[in-house]
């Protein structure tokens, strides 16, 4: 390889790099530096450097019960999305391919409107006289309303609405790399649907299923809009309580120390959950 | 291929309707002719979409987000392009670390990057701004843009980009002649991709916008917040059926499954 030929990736991808020095990670190191800043009512942020917002937010159960409440929704989310993602990933490999292609729309469709609006669709659905409690009653099933708006099972039921198709497409590209002659060999052996399913379909989709959940844990942990409008301010996260700190009360410092813990949290669970898989399904992957 | 029983069907149907159910219910609370959220509507108004014309800040805020989404797509695509052809072809010391810090946006939580932005736009009294903003914008969207445009690059074949250069073509004369319009596709894939995710962004913005460069989004968002009437419902399915069209239109040029699926990328 000739000099040129060698640096030429490195001026093709230079703007793109700089661009992102200056505008991502500049902003990311200012927010971590101004997180050991110290803020009062009436004097405002003052360039310190001490722990007290991490002290703060480490010492006080108010915050635990935030973090823990985020983290438990994101759970929910993540297994609940697995346990639907699954058994649909599979069928829709198994479809005829124009209802394929239908469901596929169906499924991906979704992801291209803005969350705002999957959302404020769930408020109507889930008001105390919203649709599902309007059906229920004139059913004759309840008699006063089921509360679902500003309840953690609330934000997880739209959560999971805005998480499947990423579990789906997981798990489907998972399922495509298959051969289906393993699944016609067990049945010829006289495996039934149930055992096919256990023992040939779960073990091929697992590494969907793994990957599929790493991105919806994550993406439902740091999830606003969602938990801003079906939440409010009864059930807070922890991107609502950065969101809060920032812009109500202006605590600057206190909501980087927040956000910087979210940050380090969640990327602590995305490298521990690549370990884990990585040592158990090693083979998996080649 | 073997096919799926009743009990699958009925999972899928039920699956549908969960999938769609809050899209719809949206689109028909905003046909009431009331002035409270119903469903089904007691009547066909066309009341609330008229309302609409009446709300010139969320005009406003539609076309602060169109601006917004064509700029930084654009934008964001002209850094993509040349990185992703870098990394595309060839191997070289730092290629992943490069690749993985250019989709980096997608790892770091959306609410930790509004805020970094706010903090350094407000430290060069830059905050609120349409560049800032737009430039912003471009960050968040780089990996959608990236892995697509990745995957045409791959895919490609290099015997004519080779031909053109021993008959003399300058490099910028291959890239314009032969490899740009061998890798539009994903390109344009990625734009559509990178305008949607940015039409419709919320977390990062809403902690950077003025009162003059309010986003279609955020301006919903805050007006859902503190109430929701019909109003918000017919701008939200104006703003479904705009999607639907451009999801029916990249479907033509590119396929809506390649775009979302991203066949071939990694």
């Amino acid at each position: 390889m000739t000099r040129r030929s060698r640096s030429r990736p490195w001026i093709l991808s230079a703007p793109a790099l700089l661009l992102f020095l200056v505008l991502l990670l500049v902003p990311l190191a200012m927010t971590f530096i101004l997180s050991f800043h110290s803020f009062s009512f009436y004097g405002g942020i003052t360039p310190t450097f001490s722990l007290e917002n991490y002290i703060e937010v480490l010492s006080d159960g108010y915050f635990y019960e935030i973090f823990g409440r985020t983290f438990a929704i994101a759970l929910a989310t993540t297994l609940i999305c697995a346990a639907i993602g699954l058994p649909q990933a599979y069928f829709l490999s198994r479809m005829h391919p124009f209802w394929r292609s239908v469901m596929l729309l169906v499924v991906l469709g979704p992801l291209l409107i803005s969350v705002v609006v999957r959302t404020l669709g769930w408020a109507i659905l889930l008001g105390n006289k919203g649709v599902i409690n309007d059906a229920l009653r004139d059913l004759g099933l309840i008699t006063s309303p089921i509360r679902m708006m500003y309840t953690s099972g609330g934000i997880v039921l739209a959560l999971v609405h805005v998480m499947v198709p990423f579990m789906i497409l997981a798990i489907w590209a998972a399922l495509q790399r298959t051969d289906p002659a393993t699944e016609s060999a067990a049945e010829s052996l006289g495996a039934r649907p149930w055992t096919i399913f256990r023992r040939i379909v779960l073990p091929q989709a697992m590494p969907g299923i793994l990957s599929g959940s790493l991105i919806v844990f994550s993406l439902s942990a740091s999830a606003f809009a969602t938990p801003a409008i079906l939440g409010g301010r009864r059930v807070k996260v922890v991107s609502t309580t950065v969101y809060d700190e920032f812009l109500n009360t202006l605590n600057w410092p206190l909501g980087a120390a927040i956000a910087m813990l979210l940050l380090v949290s969640v990327l602590a669970i995305m490298v521990g959950w690549n370990r884990l898989v990585e040592r158990r399904f090693a083979g998996v992957f080649e | 291929m073997r096919h799926n029983g009743l009990f699958a069907k009925a999972f899928s149907v039920l699956f549908a309707v969960f999938m769609l159910a809050p899209l719809v219910v949206v689109i028909g609370v905003s046909f009431t002719p009331e002035g409270f959220l119903e469903f089904p509507p007691s009547g066909l108004s066309l009341r609330w979409f008229r309302a609409i014309l009446d709300n010139p800040d969320f005009i406003e805020a539609a076309w602060v987000s169109l601006q917004l989404g064509v700029a930084s797509a654009t934008v964001s695509s002209i850094f993509a392009v040349p990185a992703a052809l870098a990394i595309g072809r060839g191997r070289f010391p730092g290629r992943d670390a490069l690749q993985a810090f250019f989709l980096s946006p997608l790892t770091v939580p959306t609410v930790v990057l509004g805020i970094a932005f706010l903090r350094f736009l407000s430290f060069l009294n830059a905050n609120g701004t349409f560049v800032g903003l737009m430039l912003c914008h471009a960050i968040i969207i780089m990996p959608f843009i990236l892995r697509l445009v990745l995957a045409s690059v791959t895919g490609l074949d290099r015997s004519q980009e080779q031909a053109a250069v021993s008959l003399g073509a300058s490099d910028w004369t291959v890239f314009r002649r032969v490899t740009l319009p061998a890798i539009m596709p994903g390109v344009i894939g990625g734009w559509v991709l990178a305008f949607i995710t940015s039409f419709d962004e919320l977390t990062v913005t809403v902690f950077i916008v003025s009162p003059t460069t309010t986003t279609l989004p955020v301006r919903l968002f805050s007006h859902i917040t503190q109430t929701t009437d019909p109003l918000v419902a017919s701008i939200s399915t104006v703003a479904i059926l705009f999607t639907v069209g451009l999801m029916f239109l990249v479907d033509r040029i590119y396929g809506l499954d390649r775009l979302l699926i991203g066949e071939g990328a990694r």
